[in-house]
């Protein structure tokens, strides 16, 4: 037999209790912790972080030097476009046998490396060490040095074994990996008024959209970091005057790097729903303190809101009071999305993150309704345990959640980097607003057993 | 000609110089705890854990729920540094624990990464530490050694259904008369469901290992299922042991040293029929004769009509596929079924490649194929960057295989039929049919209707009849 359960009969682990916590209650709540074998988390590795911060870089080279699996599951997943190169999109592994496995990969790491260069011809090459190469102790570096050398083209190890830590220990590994191109090239023509795009990953477009809001205020974008990713880019950031960070748990790394050694201030903002992409553009004025910047913002807002605006507020009276789910990567998408789902009129019931921090989860805690259940690093049963309890009408997440919520007859929104649809920005919002409503009041719910009741009598008439 | 990325310098002119050789580029396989997750996910009550790192497991789980769209819990041990280093004990050990307190699965089926390979873990031992210090209280535990550097996810499957049987089923002085057992390649949900029936059809009830059609193509939940309804009971696969006969659907596992059905054979007695993945009508003609000679039935009037419509179905399309040629790639029995049937189409499986290295593949794959090899490559252990190449060379009318191939096809202009694992760019792969006349026949009207709709699409008159 099957146990077959309800949301009450869920338990959450005892070595979890202090992840999961609600509004309004005194509990201390942790996060920022390994997962609990076992467990079923939701989160990848420390490999998988890496790997989600570089891949855009679209003209260098990716390879991955293991066996084949955390390779090949990567190939191309991901909804990061480029306005040119294609190289990201392969799957490079080195695909280590048997034998390489007993007597090291470096052999083949290196005939792998000076091959796919001169075919491909990149403009860096990035190695990924997974776990299995953290354990046989290959020297990726001396390995990345020489062909470096023999080539003339940067090999940069990217330290991330998916047991060193969590998808956050991979984030740090890109960041450094990245870092090792900044500075590397001059930085002419950058202007006064310029900026780095950090945590950006230009899925399905959307750091394309939000580069022409700033070149309709006046400032240069210097670097996308990393989506539509350039490695001549990279070289040269760190001319940049003020850099906008974004998706914070990727790239805080960088972005103090680029503030220690460079001295480029930065500033946390979100692409996110209307308030908070008016947010960043006011902010950026206000940091080059230039009036008619400011001026240019405040129009741009006006014009973008007007043009929005009507059609969101149509979704804002037929999604009034619907109940939202989300369980996300990274806390700043997590505060965004609580905002947005508020401004279509709905209440966000369930708030999680794969990688929030203590920080970050206050933040998280103050903009939530009372009675929100916050969860840190959650799995599939207790997800699902509060969309039965909470009864929710749309839970926001990535493809893992998807099964969880279709199954129970619940609306799904993708919003992870597998997504095809750009959010970002003023029209973002629109789209947002429009992939909410298709799904929450699509009619087929009705058919939903857990939704509808009634249906083992209406289809059995005299037996109910 | 759109281009394709795996043939592309970063400056968007086409790559020259030799091919690389050494590293994988697009492989054209996934890793062996896929292919146990598959088999564990056919198991009733069975929640897969590997022991390793856990991004092994969600990767795996994603990827399996972009083809099912099912929920797919797998475990993971979740190795942190000091695991790797000193070893897992420890985390398997909790990890079972968690398992059980939120699972309370009915079997947990290990499977090891190549993390846990490397550093040596002793499986057997930490399983029978753990079962000690719980006085062998909880569900069952079956271990299933998966290295994904000795093989692919085809490997990693049959070498799961072959610990289980070995593990659970039991020799036995009597035969379970009209009780068949069934091992297929890795089908779709639709397959399994129609191999039972097809069994039912000739008075045969039949045990198959693995049946994931139920927990990985389920219906919609009235209440929260830990782990999806359906799969084989472990009463079931006891009983393997006295059943009538074994089907063995995969031709890969008639060469190797031990496969499930032939340690049943061994162990337990049961008569070994080693078939091929049946798709098309002569490698389906081999199924129904063994389920006649098992069942002692002739075929049933309503297959022999599926039969008859299907060879009518033949000579009315053969002209608009005669003569046409096609490249295949996928799980290495896939490719032969697949080969075996175009074959006698008349469509010539010109490149026909697995990333798998399946001892004798290739003389297996010759044996199937109607009319000679001259013409046709056999690519083992191949990835889709080299399959390319020769695609671009050969130039076949039609891909054959999963969504993977979608970048070739669109280079080359043709048409993609998408079939196997995983399609993630359409709806419904676990719900497509290749199976026995009803399964050929609906792959048959799709290999028509993608010449057919690509002879419409460029002509220049655009053709109405046709
Ligand atoms: S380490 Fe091995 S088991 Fe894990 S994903 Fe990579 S290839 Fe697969
Ligand atoms: S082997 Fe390590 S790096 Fe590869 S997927 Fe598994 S946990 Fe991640």
């Amino acid at each position: 037999m099957n146990t077959v359960t309800t949301g009450d009969s869920i338990h959450v682990l005892d070595d979890r209790a202090a992840q999961v916590w609600t509004k309004g209650s005194s509990k201390e709540f942790a996060c920022d912790r390994k997962s609990t074998a076992g467990a079923v988390t939701q989160r990848a590795c420390a490999f998988c972080g890496s790997r989600v911060v570089l891949y855009p870089i679209a003209d260098a080279l990716h390879i991955v030097h293991g066996p084949i699996g955390c390779a090949v599951y990567n190939w191309d997943i991901r909804g990061a476009l480029s306005s040119g190169p294609q190289l990201h999109r392969n799957s490079f592994s080195t695909d280590l046998a048997e034998k390489e496995v007993i007597f090291g990969g470096e052999k083949k790491l290196k005939a792998s490396l000076i091959e796919l260069i001169e075919f491909y011809k990149p403009k860096a090459a990035f190695v990924y060490s997974t776990c299995i190469v953290g354990l046989i102790g290959d020297d990726v570096e001396a390995i990345c040095k020489q062909v470096t050398q023999m080539t003339g083209i940067d090999c940069i190890p990217v330290d991330s074994p998916g047991f060193k830590g969590t998808k956050k220990s991979g984030y740090q590994a890109a960041c450094e990996a990245a870092y090792k191109l900044v500075g590397t090239a001059k930085t002419d023509g950058i202007k006064k008024h310029s900026i780095n795009l950090m945590g950006e990953f230009n899925i399905a477009g959307e750091a394309w959209m939000i580069r022409k809001y700033f070149e309709r205020i006046g400032v240069q974008v210097v670097a996308t970091i990393t989506g539509d990713g350039r490695v001549d880019d990279l070289r040269r950031c760190h001319g940049a005057s003020l850099n906008l960070v974004q998706c914070s748990g990727s790239m805080t790394h960088l972005s103090k790097l680029l503030e220690d050694k460079h001295g480029i201030p930065m500033k946390r903002v979100s692409f996110f729903g209307f308030e908070d992409t008016a947010q960043a553009l006011y902010d950026t004025a206000e940091h080059f303190g230039d009036s008619e910047m400011m001026d240019k913002a405040e129009a741009l807002v006006r014009e973008e809101i007007a043009k929005y605006a009507p059609r969101i507020k149509a979704y804002k009276k037929q999604l009034k009071g619907k109940k939202a789910a989300l369980y996300v990567g990274g806390a700043f998408k997590a505060f965004s999305l609580v905002l947005a789902l508020r401004a279509l009129g709905m209440q966000t019931v369930l708030a999680g993150t794969q990688t929030g921090n203590a920080e970050d989860y206050e933040q998280l805690k103050e903009i939530c309704d009372p009675g929100t259940v916050i969860v840190d690093d959650s799995n599939p049963l207790e997800l699902a345990k509060f969309v039965l309890e909470k009864d929710v009408d749309l839970f926001i997440g990535g493809v893992k959640e998807r099964p969880i919520a279709y199954k129970l007859g619940v609306a799904f929104c993708d919003h992870n980097h597998e997504r095809k649809i750009p959010l970002a920005g003023f029209e973002g919002m629109l789209h947002f607003a429009d992939e909410v409503a298709r799904s929450v009041l699509s009619p087929v719910w009705k058919f939903a057993p857990r939704r509808s009741l009634h249906m083992k009598t209406n289809l059995n008439p005299g037996n109910d | 000609m759109a281009t394709n990325t795996d043939c592309t310098t970063t400056a968007g002119t086409p790559a020259l110089g030799p091919e690389p050789e050494a590293a994988t580029r697009n492989a054209c396989k996934l890793c062996a705890p896929l292919g146990a997750a598959m088999v564990f996910k056919g198991i009733r009550g069975c929640l897969p854990f590997l022991h390793g790192s856990q991004g092994c497991a969600t990767y795996i789980r994603r990827y399996m729920i972009s083809h099912f769209r099912e929920p797919v819990d797998i475990a993971s041990s979740s190795f942190s540094e000091d695991d790797a280093i000193f070893g897992g004990a420890r985390n398997f050990e909790l990890g079972i624990e968690n398992v059980i307190s939120q699972y309370q699965p009915e079997l947990i089926g290990v499977a090891t990464t190549c993390l846990s390979e490397t550093i040596g873990d002793h499986m057997l031992g930490m399983i029978k530490t753990y079962q000690d210090n719980h006085q062998a209280e909880g569900p069952p535990l079956v271990h299933v050694s998966t290295p994904a550097y000795s093989g692919t996810h085809s490997d990693g499957y049959f070498a799961t259904t072959l610990a289980i049987v070995k593990k659970f089923a039991l020799p036995s002085n009597f035969r379970l008369s009209h009780r068949v057992n069934i091992i297929p390649a890795m089908m779709s949900c639709a397959d399994l469901r129609h191999i039972r029936e097809l069994c039912e059809r000739y008075g045969l009830s039949s045990t198959l290992l693995p049946d994931y059609n139920a927990t990985l193509e389920g219906g919609s939940w009235d209440a929260y299922h830990r782990i999806s309804p359906g799969g084989t009971s472990l009463e079931e696969i006891e009983e393997m042991g006295a059943s009538t006969a074994t089907l063995e659907l995969s031709h890969s596992q008639a060469n190797v040293k031990q496969s499930a059905g032939s340690y049943l054979k061994s162990a337990c007695g049961v008569p070994l029929h080693s078939l091929g993945w049946p798709i098309g009508i002569r490698l389906s003609d081999q199924l129904f004769t063994s389920l006649s000679e098992i069942s002692g039935r002739e075929m049933p009037s309503e297959i022999a009509d599926e039969r008859a419509r299907l060879v009518d179905a033949y000579v009315d399309a053969h002209k608009y596929v005669s003569g046409k040629t096609a490249a295949l790639y996928g799980e290495p029995d896939f490719v032969i079924g697949m080969a075996a049937f175009l074959s006698e189409i008349g469509v010539r499986p010109i490149l026909c490649a697995t990333g798998s290295k399946t001892p004798q593949w290739k003389e297996l794959l010759h044996n199937e194929i109607e009319g000679g090899m001259a013409d046709v490559e056999a690519l083992a252990g191949v990835d889709h960057a080299k399959l390319a190449s020769r695609a671009r060379e050969r130039k076949p009318d039609l891909l054959i295989g999963s969504s993977k191939g979608y970048p070739l096809a669109r280079e080359l202009g043709i048409p993609l039929l998408r079939c196997g694992f995983p399609i993630h760019d359409r709806i419904g792969g676990q719900r497509q049919l290749y199976v026995g006349y009803r399964g050929t026949q609906q792959i048959f009207d799709r290999v028509v209707n993608a010449f057919l709709e690509a002879k419409q699409e460029y002509s220049k008159t655009g053709y109405s009849y046709l």
